[in-house]
């Protein structure tokens, strides 16, 4: 029986203004604006954006301003506007064969063509804290320029593939399930694992992908490719007939070469785990390449090592943060009459285990 | 390069320019020739794919806002605008661009929109392709003293 129990506007209300209050902080300390996190908070726009599943940063960076930097929150936000907002279609696959190139490196291969560009990269970096930006001043100097090499960077994978050495992706068209049209359903083809794992946490990608590594999941992995730059978003347009481009949008990807399979019939090859996520997220990229490398172990007729990695609906029904967040935190609000029962249950317990004491003596 | 743009080529230019920098040189046209609305500017979603393996299935990547317009000139040519982002003003010059790249004007409109766009973006991406090209490592063999 549900217990209708109302009051606690005034104190909502008064609680969501100290909110506002405490978002904007010391007053003698000037607003961050939308552009300022846009411009500088730029790791974390994209990470709202990967998580949100929504390519815009301007509206990323206004929700982790209103979620005061809480980037779960943001996310939350991001995919609340994105259900108010009209499908008008599906783009082309992007081709990241085109991909502008910003930093792209190979761990397997020191000479691949179009050559090892780290880009805007922490690698190498010592890691100590830079005093001099807390210090108001001039900003950097700017960055060093080279004469820039025209064309398109092959795919690492490329080389290997045509000695036949790699696991082929040959393309297939058709149209691919979509987890925001349909509830989950599984077991679950590798486009939906897919579609999941880019939306994922990071964190929980992360901790899944180390997992792997440490043994849960034996798929030893190089990272064969990671490219980040932009991409052109095209899309047939029905009303003109043709396909054009809507804009760009910025993606890391990683491909991974893995230890191989072979059988009677077939000869050895490597096999490989695939990451694409929205904006400069590297490290989101290559947890998904691993995660998605551990859950095809069905498909290349591996052993199930009972790895929590290789457990579709473990991975799966756990890596959305919004779906946890709101289950893990719906337990803070009023449970006043569950919990009520649950005492009413635990006295009459008690209550009996007393009497069947008294009842022995 | 601006000379062998198509219409599919426009198109995209308009859609990746920056909205500031259109809206400047569609200022520079003159006064904004009168249009109907055959469909006013909206905002919505577009799903993005990519491939699995980059070459292979497609798969749902996420999705990219996107805002869209029609319009019809007083000619009777249609411009139809399909911008990246959520920005009104942008949907709108890209589509009166469109319609008037099909009419008389479409020679000036070449040169006083579409050249300076594709020179913008020419710019914006050497510059970057230039800093790009600065990280990219120059590996040293290191002679080892055997001989």
């Amino acid at each position: 029986m549900y217990v209708a129990v109302k009051g606690g506007e005034r104190a909502i209300d008064n609680a969501h203004a100290w909110l506002a209050e405490e978002r904007r902080g010391d007053r003698d300390v000037p607003e961050l604006s939308v552009a300022q996190i846009r411009e500088q908070m730029t790791l974390a726009v994209n990470r709202v954006m990967a998580e949100g599943s929504l390519y815009d940063p301007d509206l990323s960076a206004l929700a982790i301003k209103q979620a005061r930097g809480d980037l779960i929150e943001a996310v939350f936000l991001i995919r609340a506007y994105r259900t108010t907002l009209p499908r008008f279609g599906a783009t082309q696959p992007v081709d990241t064969g085109t991909m502008r190139c910003e930093r792209r490196i190979s761990a397997t291969f020191k000479d691949a063509p179009g050559g090892q560009v780290l880009g805007p990269t922490f690698d190498y970096t010592h890691r100590l804290l830079d005093f001099a930006l807390a210090a108001e001043g001039e900003g950097p100097a700017p960055a060093s320029e080279a004469p820039a090499r025209a064309g398109d960077v092959p795919h690492v994978a490329g080389f290997l593939g045509r000695e036949g050495l790699i696991q082929p992706e040959p393309p297939v068209d058709g149209v691919p399930p979509d987890l925001t049209r349909q509830s989950m359903e599984l077991p679950a083809s590798r486009a939906l694992r897919l579609q999941a794992l880019a939306r994922g946490d990071e964190g929980f990608l992360l901790g899944l992908a180390y997992s792997t590594q440490r043994g849960y999941a034996r798929n030893h992995a190089f990272v064969g490719e990671l490219r980040i730059g932009a991409v052109a978003v095209e899309m047939e347009i029905p009303e003109l007939g043709f396909t054009i481009e809507l804009g760009e949008v910025v993606l890391t990807e990683c491909e991974t070469v893995n230890q191989f399979t072979g059988s009677k019939t077939e000869p050895p090859q490597f096999t490989r785990g695939y990451g694409l996520v929205f904006g400069q997220t590297e490290r989101k990229a290559i947890a998904m390449a691993l995660v998605d490398r551990a859950l095809r172990w069905k498909d290349l007729g591996e052993e199930d090592r009972g790895a929590p990695a290789q457990d579709e609906e473990f991975v799966l029904m756990h890596c959305d943060n919004i779906q946890a967040t709101g289950f893990l935190e719906h337990i803070k609000l009023p449970h006043y009459v569950d919990f009520q029962s649950e005492l009413e249950l635990i006295r009459k317990l008690r209550r009996e285990a007393g009497e069947g004491r008294e009842a022995a003596e | 390069m601006s000379e062998e743009l198509g219409r599919a080529g426009w198109m995209g230019l308009l859609a990746r320019a920056r909205a500031g920098d259109l809206a400047r040189l569609v200022a520079g046209l003159g006064d904004v020739p009168a249009h109907d609305w055959l469909r006013p500017p909206e905002t919505g979603t577009v799903m993005v794919r990519g491939r699995a393996g980059g070459t292979g299935a497609p798969f749902n990547l996420g999705e990219m806002t996107v805002t869209r317009c029609a319009l019809r000139l007083a000619d009777g040519a249609v411009g139809h605008g399909h911008v990246q982002g959520r920005d009104k003003g942008h949907a709108r010059d890209a589509a009166l661009v469109d319609a008037l790249m099909q009419g008389m004007r479409a020679g000036e409109v070449r040169t006083k929109v579409l050249c300076p766009l594709v020179a913008a973006e020419t710019a914006r991406r050497m510059a970057r392709a230039r800093r790009a090209a600065a990280t990219k490592v120059e590996f040293f063999t290191m002679v080892r003293g055997e001989e």
